[in-house]
């Protein structure tokens, strides 16, 4: 009875992860520009696998160890492998959607482009003195 | 049900190595390829053979994909 | 139970084979294969419960750790510093 009971919390929780995974690759169709899959496949991915392994976990209490392993292994290089695609998509130049608002990113380019031109400037006339 | 599995991985195999072969950009006919043996990697699990789904997963998909963009990268860098 | 699980996310891969084949940019392909081989993961551990064996979960470890590799690989080289 009570094994019963584990095995079918696990396969609710296995589903629920499958229907992130789905919602993420759904996401993937239907977002208009480059950032706005890579936010939406790659968090949602990784949150759909996490809950499966947690799931098959509930089902097999023995595999504790490896399942342990993968969630971490996941966790950890899904956010640094989108990080690295999306700062690989911002500096080959592709374009955002038209209705982005903000670009903090290149506003601070402008802000340190500024700030070294200024320092540039004052040490010119330190030298020049 | 390890029937269905094999059906949805062998098209979607099927239409990667389509891309691998006739795409025009070079990256993109690489990560096609590295999908192939991905997928590949799949259904030699299903056939239960672990360790050559390992075999095929590391040197497929990671040494191959890795040595065709090194070279790559230095054929850019000469052109350029 | 896992029978839907596994159901559920054979159409996810599905679904995103259809971006990797679309994908107007090279980065749309290489998304498209880090979601991929995210959800192979998640396919392979549930292939491992239908079948019953632990070993297969290392091929799943092995998996996830070249998919890193490969996705890594591409932006470096995207971005022009390999």
């Amino acid at each position: 009875m009570d094994n019963n009971l584990m095995e079918i919390i696990g396969g609710a929780i296995a589903i629920g992860g499958s229907i992130f995974l789905l919602l993420g690759s759904i996401g993937l169709i239907r977002m208009p520009d480059v950032y706005n899959r890579i936010q939406a496949g790659t968090k949602a991915s990784t949150l759909g696998t996490m809950l499966s392994l947690v799931g098959l976990f509930f089902i097999f209490p023995g595999w504790f160890g490896k399942l342990m392993v993968l969630i971490l292994f996941v966790l950890i290089t899904n956010p640094v492998s989108s990080h690295t695609l999306a700062r690989a998509a911002y500096f080959i130049k592709i374009p955002l959607t038209k209705i982005t608002k903000v670009d903090k990113l290149k506003e601070h380019q402008e802000i340190d482009e500024s700030r070294n031109a200024h320092l540039r400037k004052v040490k010119i006339k330190k030298e020049g003195e | 049900m390890f029937i269905a599995i094999a059906i949805v991985i062998g098209v979607a195999s099927l239409i990667s190595g389509f891309i691998a072969i006739h795409h025009e950009k070079l990256s993109v006919a690489i990560i096609a390829s590295g999908m192939v043996s991905l997928f590949a990697s799949v259904i030699f699990l299903l056939l239960a053979a672990p360790d050559v789904a390992m075999t095929e997963a590391s040197i497929g998909s990671g040494l191959t994909t890795l040595i065709f963009f090194y070279v790559l990268n230095k054929i850019r860098q000469r052109n350029d | 139970m896992l029978t839907i699980a596994v159901s559920i996310t054979l159409l996810s891969i599905a679904i995103t084979m259809v971006r990797f084949v679309k994908g107007p940019t090279s980065v749309d392909r290489v998304i498209a294969f880090d979601v991929m081989s995210v959800s192979s993961i998640a396919l392979i551990a549930f292939i491992a419960a239908l079948s019953n064996r632990i070993i297969y979960m290392d091929v799943a470890l092995v998996y996830g750790i070249l998919g890193f590799l490969g996705v890594i690989v591409v932006a470096r080289y995207l971005e022009r510093g390999l």
